[in-house]
């Protein structure tokens, strides 16, 4: 893999998304858990 | 209903790179590592057994994509290597489109039958569709560098991407006033339902006037594209779909948790003002919702 | 609806004509911002003057989030919303009253950075059919977007840095049409410009559907 031309730029491109992605879904999922133990069980439509 | 809870962030090293961070927040599955909720509370998060499902497939399609992004596929004749930066640059930039498109539609229906959840979907769809868009600009600019010799080429998608960042985040600092959540989402819900029109006026006007000038179009990739190079391109859909579909899910759980936590807060502090009433200050009033 | 339009359009340019907020204010900050554009442009060279349609549309858009701010605000006073709900005006007819209003204000300060342009820039005035209309187009367009986003922000604390910032992606494409007919118009082939004239046409049309639908929620709202 280390043959690829332009390496840096799939590197930065490839890795920076996978941070954007990433770090979203960390948000998302930590807000979820702290939303979570604020609103009672009923409230909720998933299991 | 297993009370299970997220391994937590992953350790060591990412192994690949898009693997990495959908891992470790992927895996709501699986790991009973950490705490438990105490009994009777329910899950503490917005986890289920569809997103468990969704969140494995999403990983499991980002590393083939890895693997037929990185390794498989050849590179371009013309692009070199720098083509596989399109895997990931090309769903990305549809699934933009179709958040926005969720955002319209559910924009549209909560101001037709005002239900909370089509409020919420349409915070959701314009988030997940932002965090997409920024893959888009990040993506497409590094394709452009080694390519064209700029980070920034006036290309169309670019260009449209740009100023459609431009109007989702104003859609989102609409969303975050703090005003009256009924007066907010109307509002909010009027600029979201002109979302896809603005979209679609913008990118017809851009592309024209980009056509003008016979400009370095951002790889429209080669419809001819065949044989692995095709499977990449798929396999990228494939993967960012399942990603979008996840994000979406949990995102739209979130949004629907904050309308409930804000009932949640109101019903308390009607309480407590009652509480204090009951406990017979002469001077106070109990004025109900 | 039109009775009640000219009744609002009447009454927000009666308001102006006694601030006279327009002509002090927005119009010397339109030539103002001609004249930044020479300091920051070389006036010798040919850039000012290949730019000169360009920078023309953008301080049209920037003086028109003037005077769209300044016509949301005269809604926002105490009363005056509950007020329009109350009496029964159409809310479209309200809608496209307040449009027409900044339309008249926009068409004054186009003409005016016209000249300006020719006098500061030395530009030549010529393919004029196609410069009228548009103009036509282009402020119908920002005054209907501008009158819809206006009210969208109306009455929030945060309404000064929230309008450019919705307002300004939403009006690219009339700067991109706006442009590109007066490009056409000034570089002497016409028949490039009016297809870009048609599209500022059809934004102006959506966006007066739009606004005029749009506006009766947005009054009943808080």
């Amino acid at each position: 893999m280390i043959a690829l031309t332009h390496a840096g730029y799939l590197a930065a491109g490839w890795l920076g998304t996978a941070a954007l992605v990433g770090g979203y879904a960390l948000v998302v999922l930590r807000r979820g858990r702290r939303l979570s133990r604020h609103v009672p069980t009923e409230e909720r439509r998933w299991s | 209903m297993t009370a299970t809870t997220p391994a937590g962030p992953p350790s060591g090293p990412p192994p690949t790179a898009p693997a990495a961070g959908a891992a470790g927040a992927a895996s709501t599955a699986g790991g009973d590592a950490g705490r438990r909720p105490p009994a009777g509370a329910g899950p503490a998060h917005t986890g289920s057994a569809a997103t468990r499902v969704i969140g494995w497939l999403a990983l499991a399609s980002l590393a083939l994509l890895v693997l037929y992004g990185l390794i498989i596929s050849p590179a371009d004749r013309e692009m070199d290597d720098v083509v596989r930066l399109m895997y990931v640059h090309v769903p990305s930039a549809t699934y933009l489109y179709l958040g926005c498109f969720l955002t319209t539609l559910a924009s549209g229906m909560w101001l037709w039958k005002r239900t909370p959840g089509w409020d919420a979907l349409a915070e959701t769809g314009a988030e997940v569709a932002l965090v997409f868009a920024f893959v888009t600009l990040l993506t497409g600019s590094l394709w452009g560098r080694p390519t064209w010799g700029t980070y920034w080429t006036w290309d169309a998608r670019l260009t449209t991407t740009a100023v459609l960042t431009a109007l989702l985040a104003g859609y989102l600092a609409l969303r975050r006033l703090d005003v009256d959540p009924d007066a907010r989402s109307t509002r909010a819900a009027v600029v979201g339902l002109l979302l896809v029109p603005n979209v679609v006026i913008v990118n017809r006007s851009v592309e024209w006037w980009r056509s003008l000038h016979q400009s370095a179009t951002l790889a429209r990739i080669d419809p001819t594209i065949e044989g692995d190079m095709l499977v990449a391109l798929m396999v990228g859909f494939l993967a960012l779909g399942l990603v979008f579909a996840w994000l979406t899910i949990h995102r739209f759980r979130v949004a629907w948790l904050e309308q409930q936590a804000d009932r949640v807060d109101l019903d308390a502090a009607l309480a407590a003002r009652r509480a204090e009433a009951a406990d017979g200050d002469p001077h106070e009033k109990v004025t109900p919702a | 609806m039109w009775r009640d339009a000219t009744l609002v359009a009447g009454r927000d340019l009666r308001v102006e004509a006694r601030s006279r907020v327009t002509v002090n204010q927005v119009a010397p900050f339109a030539l103002l911002v001609l004249i930044l554009f020479a300091f920051a442009l070389d006036p010798e060279g040919p850039v000012l003057e290949r730019a000169t349609p360009g920078l023309y549309w953008v301080t049209v858009l920037f003086s028109a989030l003037l005077a769209i701010a300044r016509s949301a605000k005269l809604d926002e006073a105490d009363g005056v919303r509950d007020a329009l709900r109350l009496s029964a005006l159409d809310p479209a007819g309200v809608f496209a009253g307040k449009a027409l209003a900044v339309a008249a204000e926009l068409v004054a300060l186009e003409l005016l950075l016209g000249a300006g342009v020719v006098v500061l820039y030395g530009a030549d005035p010529a393919g004029v059919g196609l410069l009228v209309a548009t103009c036509a187009a282009a402020t119908a367009a920002v005054a209907t977007a501008g009158t819809l986003y206006g009210a969208l922000v109306s009455g929030l604390r945060v309404r000064e840095t929230l309008l450019p910032l919705l307002l300004l992606p939403v009006l690219a494409p009339v700067l991109i049409g706006a442009t590109r007919a007066f490009d056409a118009a000034l570089g002497g082939v016409p028949a490039d410009g009016w297809p870009w004239c048609g599209l500022l046409a059809a934004f102006a049309v959506l966006y007066s559907v739009a606004g005029a639908l749009a506006y009766g929620t947005l009054l009943e709202g808080s």
